[in-house]
């Protein structure tokens, strides 16, 4: 079982199209994971089922009870999140702002405060077109997106995975340099980076290598809409070079793309015979054949 | 020496957990009185950061000269442990505690550090 | 007046409605400050002519271990919920990434010996472009933790631009980060594009606003390239649709290239107008 990990640093890059086509190309072979729980779109394009939930739980916010509180606002006077406030005759806490650090709840002296777990989302194993299998998850509202809840998706589909005997994983990062980015990395065979031949794709691009390189992982890279501009894909291309990061593609600015999303399909699905599909099924097998050298 | 496995049972036939920090089970074995000894680590289910070094540090407290795990312990983790000379064999994600025991015996697992 | 702009989803247009916007502002006459609050990925400062004119460093507090009178009684590590802190036979070991700043163990320790000492997270930058000024918040490869870095860019901001039309450019997402962003302003605007994972993520969006009780209303950028589940959902919802930003390539080739849109674009110019007038109507 290998795990492909894709990712992009920018959002919009075309990330998710392209694993959910890499997907659809795999079927039945591959468990699909979807890590961008924060604004998870990988459902939409693989007719996920959302078939088994369950709930996620992480982090603690306080709750004051008021039938103990005195209000002697020994909690006030410690909380440095201001999610503390006094009203009437009780102190109360604002779930949006506690950070769940149970301070107050180590001072007040009538034991007014309990800690309780949040429920910060749900995971769902859901099946996909094509025979696969998908994890993927809902962040609840103003929870942390922590990574924990991205390490979950990613245990449930490795183990999904591995009891079914499946050949690939294929995980949609999240996007930027934090947290769930780096739980979407972990235990990564093989990074595939997608950028597009803007200038702040090229920005992103090197901020999110450079997190590539902390954790020594093997990165290729597919530069998406090469022929906006020339001139950024030639410095992407250099840039890559020079770090020995082999570019598997090269996609144009095609509408494809868009009239694929629009409707909610993997290019590959919406217009298989098409120039775009053909590159991105041979991109897939390339894609391949380096993680199984990198095996040997 | 003693010797902490990372499992997901408390015999020598069980499987091993290949994770270390939030590794189901610790099975100490001690050598020299031939003791099997289970130790639960269910409380890093409620963890949501930091538990390589929490866990390090509760493995280490059980007396640990050698650690036998499969993929391995973080940066944090790995920093705590090089501060007490305790060794991390990984490689026997996959094994049975028996079998990844002779495999260190035998030298076949690696040492991560 | 303080208007965050924000999307559920990455990739729709925040940032070139924002740069456009804050520039044409701008060359109005207008008194405007655009943050660039998109922390782990900051790109604003590539489409404005801009100049760095200081940079000041980011820090958030941590506790710093002082052994002297330390009696390792572990009390620290018993107070800190996130693991910060570890309690060890011959010493108290901090880890930075994980500590929150509550000031737990620091306050609660009975000898003093974990004083709050700062620890660098990343950069806030004051930028010159063509007019007006950029702030940006910077956070640091390596750090996990966006939220302080952003309240602290909009604090910069606060303090220096009291009566400046404020546009707060937001991470994308619907979590922590994009709060932060948005729960002090006046208004959101919610950009996002004609199609399903458009319409998905907006709804994701909508729905964090609403637990914020804040005010938004949305622009649709790229219009004509999906469908109009967009339109059809926030007539359905009563959300002011403030503007419908054509698909163009000439625009996403300016993009590109890194240059504002607005001075070579008409049809872009016109939404510009159109958004101007709505911000002009909330007050």
């Amino acid at each position: 079982m290998r795990e492909v990990v894709v990712i992009s640093g920018k959002g919009g890059t075309g990330k998710t199209s392209l694993s959910a086509s890499f997907s659809y190309i795999e079927g039945a072979n591959a468990v699909v994971c979807d890590c961008d729980v924060d604004a998870a779109n990988m459902h939409l394009l693989l007719g996920a089922n959302f078939n088994n939930q369950s709930d996620f739980y992480s982090g603690e916010i306080s709750v004051i009870d008021p039938e103990m509180c005195t209000n002697c606002g020994e909690c006030f006077d410690v909380c440095r999140f201001d999610a503390i406030t006094q009203e009437e005759d009780t102190h109360i806490v604002d779930p949006i702002s506690c950070e769940g650090c149970h301070y107050c709840f180590q001072v007040c002296p009538h034991e007014a405060i309990t800690m309780v777990t949040q429920k910060a989302g749900d995971v769902y194993i859901s099946d996909i077109k094509q025979g696969g299998k998908m994890a993927h998850a809902k962040l609840g509202f103003a929870a942390e997106n922590s990574g924990k809840l991205v390490a979950k998706v990613k245990s449930e589909a490795k183990m999904l995975a591995l009891k079914e005997d499946k050949g690939f994983v294929i995980t949609d990062g999240s996007p930027g340099i934090g947290c769930p980015v780096i739980s979407s990395l972990s235990g990564a065979n093989l990074v595939v980076l997608v950028t597009e031949a803007t200038v702040s794709g090229l920005h992103d691009l090197k901020r999110v290598y450079e997190l590539t390189k902390t954790f020594n992982l093997k990165c290729v890279c597919i530069i998406n809409k090469y022929d906006l501009n020339q001139v950024i894909t030639t410095k992407i291309e250099d840039f890559l070079l020079k770090e020995k990061v082999p570019v598997v593609a090269k996609l144009p600015y095609d509408e494809t793309f868009t009239k694929a999303l629009a409707i909610a399909q993997p290019i590959v699905e919406f217009d298989n015979s098409s120039e775009l599909s053909q590159t991105i099924i041979k991109t897939w097998d390339k894609i391949k054949q380096i993680i199984n050298e990198e095996q040997k | 020496m003693k010797i902490v496995f990372t499992t997901k049972g408390t015999t020598w036939d069980s499987q091993m957990d290949p994770r270390f920090g939030r590794a189901e089970t610790f099975l100490i074995y001690d050598e020299e009185a031939d003791t099997l000894e289970t130790v639960v680590n269910s409380e890093t289910e409620a963890m949501d950061h930091g538990v390589g070094p929490q866990t390090t540090k509760k493995v280490l407290g059980l007396g640990a000269n050698v650690i036998i795990t499969g993929n391995g312990a973080g940066q944090k983790a790995l920093e705590v442990l090089k501060s007490f000379d305790a060794k991390m064999y990984v490689g026997a994600g996959d094994m049975t505690v028996e079998e990844a025991y002779e495999a260190y015996k035998a030298n076949k697992l690696q040492l991560q550090f | 007046m303080k208007i965050t702009i924000a999307s559920g989803k990455g990739g729709t247009g925040k940032t070139t409605i924002s740069t456009n916007l804050s520039s044409y502002l701008s060359s109005l006459g207008k008194k405007v400050v655009l943050a660039d609050l998109d922390v782990e990925e900051p790109n604003s400062a590539l489409f404005l002519n801009s100049t760095l004119e200081d940079t000041q460093v980011s820090n958030k507090m941590i506790p710093s271990w002082n052994s002297e009178d330390c009696t390792l009684c572990g009390k620290c590590a018993e107070v800190c919920n996130f693991n910060a802190i570890l309690h060890l036979p011959k010493e108290i070991r901090v880890y930075p990434a994980l500590c929150h700043s509550c000031y737990a163990c620091s306050e609660l320790c009975p000898t003093n010996s974990l004083p709050m000492v700062e620890s660098r997270i990343g950069q806030i930058s004051k930028f010159s472009c063509d007019g007006f000024d950029l702030i940006e918040g910077r956070l640091d490869l390596g750090q996990e933790m966006a939220v302080p870095l952003i309240a602290q860019t909009i604090d910069y901001v606060d303090e220096n631009y009291e009566n400046y039309i404020k546009l707060l450019d937001a991470p994308p997402g619907t979590s922590c980060p994009v709060i932060e962003a948005s729960r002090y302003s006046d208004f959101v605007i919610l950009v996002t594009e004609s199609t399903p994972f458009g319409l998905n993520d907006l709804i994701l969006a909508v729905e964090t606003m609403k637990v914020l009780d804040q005010k938004y209303g949305v622009i649709i950028n790229r219009y004509g390239i999906g469908d109009n589940g967009v339109e059809e959902y926030c007539k359905k919802e009563n959300i002011p649709l403030i503007a419908k930003v054509q698909n163009d390539k000439e625009v996403a080739k300016l993009y590109s290239q890194g240059k504002l849109i607005y001075n070579e674009i008409e049809h872009f110019k016109d939404s510009l107008d159109e958004i101007i007038a709505f911000m002009g109507d909330l007050k």
